[in-house]
């Protein structure tokens, strides 16, 4: 390298100089510092990178290529991202995207000749009570216009919130009511109360032991007893236990957990700090999902505001407690949400989920007991600290207790997030949102990893009983409706999409399968099916879901296996 | 079997060991599961037997195969039928041929991951190949794609070696397929870089 070219790399001192003491594991952190300044990462910052965070330049390449906000090519200095998902898709995402890309006069992914405007495709932004949505820069912007761009990308107008509805709402009843800055204000609504009963009056096996009574499981989709996790990992050997919230929402139609950190992002820093105080760990991380730019920006503030007031960092509460809590950005990986893929990419590397076992709870974040909570759980976990085990059971079914954030979406008059106790009929829960516009056809259950019901379903109670019975999932909370109008071959197309994108490549069934799914139903859409498409989406679909390494891949045929069963007819040749 | 090997870490990438365990959901690789007392293990259910058929078949569809003679006698074993699959992509990247002990041919390669595991961990130290893309889109690759003589490589054959399926391949062993002379194979792979070639040494096509 010569002396102009170190020059010019001057810039990432400051950055380095932050991030060397910890090695790899700032890599991720690093890159997208390094890349904010420059719009892309070049042979030399890279390099420059390797060398003081000791990772070997390959790898680097590999983890570049793995997160699809990382680019070593040249990109804009700002990028709009177009949501695509099916959410937004049906509300005219693609339309939108075109209309963007005219505007530049660009194709996607192409940069304008000025260096300054890229437009991308984007898998699910978890905007969908905004649809159709998109990120300018790091500007979140809904119901976007698609035929005049030139309003929402010149001028980005953010987004509000997001609707908050239900019955009583104990988990998100201070969401749109209190400033998310605002410690005094959580405060006055029952906040840190949880943190400081456990602190105050409970043993950590005391803590537990309340969350194991409440009967609390996991919300972001494998519904794992949350007693039962925290209590492994506090039983596991050794000194060094983390707590990792998993904020890397991306399931498509699911939404509820950024309304939680932007409208009350004090109150999972206080389940965080519950579930330190359980398991004996000092420090968490939370995992933001890369498009959440501003839950990342207010979290921060949350974390900062915290640490200043002595709600953490050392002697929190005035007690001996101490914990941390550091925010980690994703970068574009669906998959990440996977738990061990989440470790792996906070460790700073490609995002592949881990064989399991071992599980995290005896060998997670840098190969230490971990306990991995969705934001929405440990929400919960503080809630029930808070006001004991009993009043949580006091809503819900005896199986399912408590209340629960569902994500309303796609043809619904008002979608947006509704908190309701489980076991709520499915119906209920349209009705809450307005109804749905048009005739109903069918609802997708769990997110683009579900599974559809009809309208001979709406009298289904939401709980996991209920829905295990009517063999669906509950998934994440999704609900999205879908209306008669809708081309369901379509749909199903999007979330075949959404999957050949987010496959990580680990493993053969996952890596091949979700691109044979593509295949078929594309050529299906488009009018070309052949006679045994079927069968072949049912035996793709089935060594998918049986032969898969991780939950992703796991998941990945289900939505379209579950179209088969309802609508044999669909995707027969010819129709 | 296709990822796994006896001298790398074993990841359960290619599920072809798959097994149907009593009790168990869906369908356990083989290669990372531990065996328990009293565990009931099927290894050739009709599940296990149409998992391992639809893989194969999948990866057929993907991956030239010409080379991975013992991928053809699974594919053979299990009735596999990749035609299934026809008109779908096919990794097909260009071959590359930068440095003169080996050649690249990711046509073939099926993403067993050893050349990347001999080359870091599990035995080089030298991390000159890791992973490009993700998803189907996956490939073996250095830093930004560089020729291999500008990267880590210390040229030690290792990933060669492990290679199942004739992705990597010696430069010479290619060249001799191509029907080019000893001599010229000698000249190509030892010589080329050092100026001029060679009027001594020893003569291969004379026997050395």
């Amino acid at each position: 390298m010569d002396q102009s070219e170190q020059h010019e790399l001057g810039f990432l001192d400051p950055i380095l100089a932050e991030h060397a003491a910890g090695g790899r594991s700032g890599l991720v952190p690093v890159l997208l510092r390094a890349q904010s300044q420059t719009g892309y990462l070049t042979p030399p910052m890279v390099e420059a990178i390797g060398r003081a965070l000791r990772v070997p330049l390959s790898e680097i390449h590999g983890v570049i290529e793995f997160y699809t906000m990382l680019y070593n090519q040249p990109a804009g200095r700002q990028v709009v991202r177009v949501c695509t998902s099916p959410i937004c898709d049906q509300a005219g995402g693609h339309a939108a995207l075109r209309a963007a890309c005219r505007h530049f006069g660009t194709e996607p992914g192409e940069v304008t000749p000025d260096g300054e405007w890229m437009v991308e495709e984007s898998p699910c932004l978890g905007l969908c009570d905004h649809a159709p949505a998109a990120l300018v820069g790091e500007t979140p912007v809904g119901g976007i216009d698609p035929p005049s761009p030139a309003r929402w990308i010149r001028e980005p107008e953010p987004i509000g919130l997001g609707l908050v509805g239900g019955m009583a709402r104990p988990l998100s009843g201070r969401c749109g009511i209190i400033d998310p800055a605002d410690l005094a204000g959580f405060e006055a609504h029952g906040g840190f109360g949880g943190l400081r009963r456990a602190l105050e009056s409970l043993t950590p096996a005391q803590v537990i032991a309340e969350i194991k009574t409440a009967g609390l499981s996991g919300r972001g989709g494998a519904a794992f007893p949350t007693g039962t996790k925290w209590e492994m990992t506090a039983g596991a050997p050794g000194d060094t236990r983390y707590v990792v919230c998993n904020a890397d929402e991306s399931e498509p139609g699911t939404f509820k957990d950024r309304i939680l950190l932007e409208g009350d992002p004090f109150f999972v820093l206080e389940g965080m700090a519950i579930a330190g105080y359980a398991i004996g760990a000092r420090k968490g991380f939370i995992y933001i999902r890369g498009e959440y730019p501003r839950a990342q920006r207010i979290v921060a503030q949350a974390i900062k505001v915290a640490v200043e007031n002595g709600r953490l960092g050392e002697g929190i509460l005035g007690m001996d407690f101490a914990f941390d809590i550091e925010i980690r950005s994703g970068a574009g990986a669906y998959i990440c949400g996977e738990e061990t893929a989440l470790f792996e990419a906070i460790e700073g590397k490609r995002g592949f989920p881990r064989l399991k076992p071992p599980y995290p709870t005896t060998h997670g974040l840098f190969g230490k007991p971990t306990t991995i909570n969705n934001v929405e759980t440990l929400c919960a976990a503080a809630w029930i600290v808070t006001f004991g085990a009993e009043a949580y059971r006091s809503v819900g079914t005896p199986d399912s207790p408590g209340s629960k954030l569902f994500c309303l979406s796609g043809d619904v008059n008002r979608p947006g997030v509704y908190e309701v106790p489980y076991g709520t009929p499915l119906g209920d829960l349209l009705a809450m949102a307005g109804g749905v516009n048009g005739e109903l056809q069918a609802v997708l259950l769990g997110g683009a990893a579900g599974a559809f019901a009809g309208p001979d379903h709406l009298d289904l109670p939401m709980s996991f009983e209920g829905l295990r019975a009517a063999n669906l999932p509950l998934g994440s909370g999704v609900v999205m409706a879908i209306n008669q109008k809708r081309d369901m071959r379509r749909t199903l197309l999007s979330l075949a999409h959404f999957f050949a994108h987010e496959s990580c490549g680990k493993c053969y069934p996952c890596q091949l399968g979700t691109q044979r799914q593509l295949e078929v139903l594309e050529r299906v859409v488009s009018g070309q099916g052949r006679a045994d498409d079927l069968q072949i989406l049912q035996d793709v679909g089935f060594t998918m879901t049986n032969a898969s390494l991780c939950g992703l891949g796991m998941t990945a045929g289900t939505a379209v296996l579950s179209a088969i069963e309802r609508w044999p007819e669909l995707l027969q040749n010819g129709r | 079997m296709i990822c796994y090997f006896g001298h790398t870490t074993a990841n359960g990438l290619c599920r072809m060991c798959v097994v149907e365990t009593k009790g168990a959901r869906g369908l356990q690789p083989a290669c990372v599961t531990a065996v328990r007392q009293g565990a009931e293990i099927q290894t050739h259910s009709p599940d296990v037997v149409r998992a391992r058929r639809t893989i194969l078949e999948m990866l057929a569809a993907t991956v030239d195969l010409s080379e991975a003679p013992e991928i053809q006698s699974m594919l053979e074993e299990y009735g596999a039928k990749p035609e299934r699959f026809a008109g779908g992509e096919r990794r097909q990247p260009p071959m590359l041929d930068d440095n003169p002990v080996y050649i690249r041919d990711y046509a073939k390669c099926v993403l067993c991951w050893r050349c990347v595991q001999v080359c870091a961990d599990d035995a080089q130290y030298a991390y000159a190949i890791n992973f490009s893309g993700r998803g189907f889109k996956s490939s073996i690759a250095t830093f930004f794609d560089k020729p291999m003589p500008e990267t880590t490589c210390v040229f030690c054959g290792q990933c060669v070696g492990v290679c199942p399926t004739g992705a990597l391949k010696a430069k010479r062993e290619f060249l001799i397929e191509q029907g080019v002379s000893l001599v010229d194979v000698f000249y190509e792979t030892r010589m080329r870089g050092a100026g001029k070639r060679s009027t001594g040494g020893p003569r291969l096509d004379k026997g050395g």
